[in-house]
């Protein structure tokens, strides 16, 4: 039932305006994939182009290894999930749900089975002779998951589909749709620009930036190693200090930032360095101390904030302003004298952002 | 609950109604009068006028060359002017300035000035038959009523919902019929009555689309009270009113209930 879906080199346009440039995308059977990213970047272009309501420029679109490219979307065979719900205004919630069954010649006896069997897993029966009109927000998006999971789809895809619900409800459903998803081992694409929300309940997650994946992997990965100054700004990696490297000494390497800062890094602990690179971590990554020989980037602490965990605080140096944190044990008074020192485990190493446009 | 309203209003009321009503109450009394000339109040009560219509040949012909027309006019207005206003709204299609006049047109410009426009360019031209081109004329004058009325009601229409239709199996054309015209089957039916109201009652435009042996009942009516004083004009109008009160039932019945229903 279930299938991969593969997006080839993929180029979409409205118009004169490409949308989408040389996307590819590769999806296991069975698999979540988010794609995350700022409103206008192009999620919503890349489900419409797979749902066949958009056909791409150039590239190729394979579900279970068969070519969808060209194939008109009533054929496609795909449940959508809208944001707006897009019910139908005039049908029942019941009729609304047997319409893909409809669709497919089933009829009587076996529709009505199947729709009353969905509607119980989503908790819907006793609504069942409900018009869409008289349900709530949290009521119509189940008869919209119900809808699109009835005809038993070999792909599920879901753009935004709880955007338009409050807070509370919105951590609910999206473990109810995981939970769906998962029982049924359907192949899924999920559209959203909320990063928790996105890393909660993916396999992996698709990082989309004008009309480009600028990193795919699992949430682990794009949390800890964002592969370029992009990601690392996205997934809140705070300092992005850019670097050049001044001299190597066996596997030990100084590198200068702006305002003259010197650090020696270990490529035992980052691997290899290129010449010119992007120190990248969150406040946690550099580590506030007020001993003046520490191999740290000297810095004036400024405002002092209590995080729990640690104080963090808000750093002027010649690199530019940064964000440490430092130990519950000894707070600094503002104005105090100190070094950052960068925590291997913590920081990254980036391209320099030229080279990722 | 119960609110105070100031009596100034409930004389406007009172007022308006009596204006609304009052020519309907005349009207119908005048028809049922049994004199042999109009007036009101009644004196006497007959039907004989009613009768009279039927015995004279050009009102039995006229009634049903206005019944023809109006059905035809506005069945084809909503052919073109559904799709129409469908294109417009579900694409935001930009029409052609000359386009976009022609559905405005009508409303602004004096009928009379369509009407006798036509009557130059196109039946006179092209010596379109008299029937042609009164169908022509009352097509163009309705249709800008459909197109609005119909585009009020995909305003507010979420297209994505015929996305959703499609994504589950139903081709296009299928979904237009099944998804997009019973949520706008009120729009559909105003569209209907309206243009066919507008189509029945119309005399700017028939007057020059008129000519040797066909007419249409408003024509008819005026050259009626050119010669006659009697009745007959007034238990004319009850009829007028009679049918197309009629046919909004059976629209309302039909459309409402079984043609667009699933
Ligand atoms: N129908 C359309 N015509 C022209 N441009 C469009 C259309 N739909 C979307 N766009 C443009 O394409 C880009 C991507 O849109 P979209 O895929 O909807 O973004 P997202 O869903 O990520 O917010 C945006 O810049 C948007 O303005
Ligand atoms: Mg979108």
């Amino acid at each position: 039932m279930t299938q991969r879906l593969v997006l080839d080199h993929i180029t979409a346009h409205y118009g004169s305006t490409r949308v989408l440039e040389d996307l590819s995308l590769d999806i296991a059977e069975g698999e979540l994939v988010s794609l995350l990213g700022a409103s206008g970047c192009g999620k919503t272009t890349t489900l419409r182009l797979i749902a066949g309501f958009l056909t791409p420029t150039a590239g190729t679109i394979t579900l279970g290894g068969k070519d969808l490219t060209r194939l008109p979307a009533h054929k496609r065979d795909i449940g959508l999930v809208f944001q707006n719900y897009a019910l139908f205004p005039h049908l029942s919630v019941a009729d609304n749900v047997g319409f893909g069954l409809k669709q497919r010649g089933i009829a009587g006896e076996a529709r009505a089975k199947r729709v009353n069997a969905m509607l119980e897993r989503v908790g819907l029966a006793h609504l069942a002779e409900r018009l869409p009109g008289a349900l709530s927000g949290g009521q119509k998006q189940r008869v919209a998951l119900a809808r699109a999971l009835v005809i038993e789809p070999p792909l599920l895809m879901f753009d935004e589909p709880l955007s338009n619900l409050d807070a509370k409800l919105r951590v609910d459903m999206r473990v109810e749709i995981r939970q769906l998803q998962r029982a049924n081992g359907t192949t899924s694409v999920y559209v959203t620009h909320d990063q928790e929300e996105a890393f909660s309940i993916s396999d992996r997650v698709a990082i989309m930036h004008q009309g480009r994946i600028m990193q795919l992997d699992t949430p682990e990965m794009l949390y800890q190693r964002p592969a370029n100054a992009f990601v690392a700004r996205f997934v809140g990696f705070e300092n992005l200090i850019q670097m050049k490297v001044i001299a190597r000494e066996g596997g030990n390497v100084t590198a200068e930032a702006a305002g003259g800062v010197r650090l020696s890094l270990s490529a035992d602990r980052f691997g290899a360095i290129p010449d010119r690179f992007i120190l990248a971590s969150r406040a946690d990554g550099l580590a506030v101390t007020d001993d003046p020989n520490a191999d740290g980037i000297p810095a004036t602490l400024g405002l002092r904030t209590y995080l729990g965990r640690a104080y963090q605080y808000q750093c002027e140096t010649p690199a530019g302003h940064l964000l440490a944190n430092g130990p519950l044990t000894r707070p600094f008074a503002p104005g105090t004298a100190a070094r950052l020192v960068p925590v291997p485990e913590q920081c990254t190493i980036l391209a320099p952002e030229d080279q990722n446009r | 609950m119960t609110r105070s309203v100031h009596p100034a209003l409930i004389a406007l009321a009172v007022l308006v109604f009596i204006f609304l009503v009052g020519p309907l109450v005349i009207v119908v009394g005048a028809a049922l009068s049994d004199t042999s000339y109009l007036t009101f109040p009644p004196q006497g009560l007959s039907l004989r006028w009613f009768e009279n219509i039927f015995e004279i040949a050009a009102f039995r012909r006229t009634i049903v060359t206005s019944l023809q027309i109006a059905f035809i006019s506005t069945g084809i207005a909503l052919l073109i002017g559904i799709p129409a206003a469908y294109a417009m709204n579900r694409y935001r299609v930009q029409l052609p300035g000359w386009l976009s006049t022609l559905f405005v047109l009508p409303v602004l410009v004096p009928e009379l000035v369509l009407g006798f426009s036509l009557l130059k360019s196109v039946a006179v031209q092209f010596t379109i038959p008299i029937y042609i081109s009164l169908v022509i004329g009352h097509t163009l004058l309705v249709l800008p009523y459909v197109v609005r009325v119909i585009s009020a009601s995909l305003a507010g229409f979420d297209f994505s919902v015929e996305e959703a239709a499609v994504s589950l199996g139903s081709p296009p054309l299928k979904t237009f019929f099944t998804i997009l015209l019973p949520n706008v089957r009120s729009g559909v039916i105003a569209a209907f009555i309206l243009a066919f109201i507008t189509s029945i009652n119309d005399v700017s435009i028939s007057i020059f689309m008129t000519g040797p042996g066909i007419s249409t009942l408003p024509i008819q009516i005026l050259a009626h009270t050119e010669q006659f004083f009697d009745p007959t004009v007034a238990s004319v109008s009850v009829l007028l009113m009679v049918l197309t009160v009629a046919v909004m039932a059976i629209v309302e019945r039909t459309l409402g209930l079984t043609f667009l229903a699933k």
